[in-house]
């Protein structure tokens, strides 16, 4: 009777997850395929014939090879934004939790106001052009870094708590300076997390459409979010090349998916369980 | 052993004074992250405050008092924004709640191909928001769109999804839902796992049923989970804007309109004081409503 009826319920959610969550990926990923009179009816339909490649080739060359420029852009900006965010938030995180002084109430207070409250938007661009970052790749490098500060200090803090203390203080008596000590024996023990922050926070980053639309105009600047919204009005009328598009900027995160979704997981549900 | 412990003992005797001039816990530590925090994110926000109560032009600003302020109540369409959002917010986060529950329930039992349906539920939030949200204008296309189409096979005749200025938030809504679920679902999923068995066998030789187990053992015993659930998404939920402006810019008219895009349309139209007060309104919103919120979650938590 049981048997039965979990086998029912497991062929109902196969059958109900494959129209709500493939059906909208199948989607697009036949578009990609199409010719443009084809994509038009905008149908859930076989290809009349492959033309993915010449799909493909038409995107990247547009507006002057504009996705390629932008594919090197998130790229930069992903790659230099995780890279110090994860040096920086590992250092708050285990100075944080190592230390008890009368400040850590404020710092604690500053990094909940981080994850809650919304960036102010255009006191920080009259702020970026009064440094001259603005429109710069990395000016907005340092806004990512900033606004994902909070959420990578939380993680690190969480888990330099299961390092033990006698760990480090072994290293000071043996002579070890605080930079030795964070770089050379806590850091490498940190992998496990600094392994989630960088899959979390580079997904985020990459993803990121808001800020590069307000901190860095211009199309020589353009994220590959961004192509999609430039690419938007201009392809009203050309649907496989849009999807097109939307199937190329998926393929970095697709591949994060299939190789490190146990860390994104972890990361993501961090606080789950202890609230 | 014994030239170790002579040359160990006399380093740990002068460290004693070292490490009470110098910790080893460096308070410079904090410093890069600081610097970064405080000048592009501490910084604008208290600038904000100020901003929020001018005119502004980017070079210079004229002290206008409340009066954006008062536009923002006075103003239709910006009440509109308003209280969009905070539909939006109490929707998106009710449902993942509900849903993401549901699922996490159904992935942590004994089904068939678990692991698959975890990754197809999860998958969508790695997703470029942007992408989701051009891909559901399209199925949601009134006349041509899957969705219609799917439902006229049923026999249903579609509604204008995004068209329909009665419909526009929800429609938008219910496609965050299906990306943001998958989130909810694992976060969910770790609470469950996290339950011992042992209430569940307890239980069971009490002779509860499977919906009793579940209302009394599971939901209480996952509750930091929802907590997580609610918070993140309602915090998400107030704070939207690329889902929005991907697929309805706001439209038709301000029907779908919410303070995030309320605040970037301001911003294009050069009115920044005017921005900027949209942001402080998102920002009072969000401490008016989530910190209660988040308090009284707690506290029920602590009685029991």
């Amino acid at each position: 009777m049981t048997l039965i009826r979990r086998y029912w319920l497991s062929a109902l959610a196969i059958i109900f997850s494959g129209i709500v969550f493939l059906v909208p990926f199948s989607f697009i990923i036949l578009m990609a395929f199409k010719d443009r009179t084809q994509a038009q009816l905008l149908d859930f339909s076989w290809p009349q014939g492959m033309h993915l490649w010449s799909n493909i080739v038409e995107v990247v060359t547009t507006r002057n090879w504009m996705l390629l420029t932008a594919f090197i852009n998130s790229t930069i900006l992903t790659v230099a934004s995780v890279t110090l965010l994860v040096i920086f938030a590992a250092m708050v995180g285990f100075v944080l939790q190592r230390r008890k002084t009368r400040f850590n109430g404020l710092i604690e207070f500053l990094i909940l106001a981080g994850l809650m409250i919304p960036p102010a938007v255009v006191p920080t661009i009259w702020l970026l052009q009064g440094i001259g970052l603005f429109g710069k790749l990395h000016g907005m490098v340092l806004v990512e870094i900033a606004y994902s500060l909070p959420f990578s200090i939380l993680l690190y803090r969480a888990f330099i708590a299961t390092i033990p203390r006698e760990m480090d203080e072994a290293a000071i008596i043996d002579g070890a300076r605080p930079l030795d000590v964070f770089f050379r024996i806590v850091l490498p023990l940190l992998w496990p997390v600094t392994v989630t922050n960088i899959v979390v926070q580079s997904v985020a980053i990459f993803n990121d459409f808001t800020n590069p639309l307000y901190y860095l105009p211009g199309n020589a600047n353009a994220t590959v979010q961004l192509t999609l919204y430039n690419f938007q009005s201009q392809f009203q009328t050309s649907y496989n090349l849009l999807f097109t598009n939307i199937a190329l900027i998926t393929i970095p995160p697709l591949i994060v998916f299939l190789f490190f979704n146990r860390q994104i997981v972890a990361g993501m549900t961090a606080g789950a369980v202890k609230g | 052993m014994t030239a170790i412990m002579q040359t160990g003992a006399p380093t740990a005797a002068k460290a004693v004074p070292v490490l009470k001039r110098r910790s080893p816990y460096p308070a410079w530590f904090f410093l890069p992250a600081a610097i970064i925090y405080g000048l592009l994110f501490l910084l604008p926000t208290l600038a904000s405050l100020y901003f929020s109560l001018t005119r502004w032009t980017l070079f210079n600003s004229t002290f206008i008092g409340l009066d954006n302020f008062a536009q923002f109540m006075r103003e239709p369409f910006l009440v509109k924004g308003l209280i969009n959002t905070v539909i939006y917010a109490v929707i998106t986060s009710g449902l993942k709640v509900v849903l993401g529950l549901a699922l996490a329930v159904l992935l942590t039992s004994q089904i068939a191909a678990r692991g698959y349906l975890r990754s197809v539920v999860f998958f969508p939030v790695l997703v470029s928001t942007v992408g989701v949200g051009i891909t559901f204008t399209v199925l949601m296309h009134p006349t041509q769109g899957m969705i219609n189409e799917g439902l006229a096979l049923l026999g249903i005749d579609g509604p204008g999804w995004l068209v329909d200025p009665n419909l526009a938030l929800f429609s938008v809504a219910l496609v965050d839902v299906w990306k943001g679920v998958g989130l909810a679902t694992v976060i969910y999923i770790a609470g469950i796992v996290a339950i011992p068995q042992d209430y569940y066998e307890a239980a069971r030789i009490d002779g509860s049923t499977i919906w009793q187990s579940f209302l009394y053992v599971t939901l209480p015993l996952c509750r930091p989970a929802t907590v997580t659930v609610i918070i993140l998404s309602f915090i998400g939920g107030l704070r939207t804007f690329d889902l929005i402006w991907a697929m309805t810019r706001g439209g038709p008219g301000f029907a779908s309109d919410t303070i995030a895009s309320v605040i970037y349309k301001q911003y294009q139209a050069g009115f920044y004081g005017l921005s900027t007060a949209g942001n402080v309104v998102l920002f009072v919103l969000i401490a008016v409503l989530v910190i209660p919120l988040t308090m009284w979650l707690n506290r029920r938590e602590g009685h029991e």
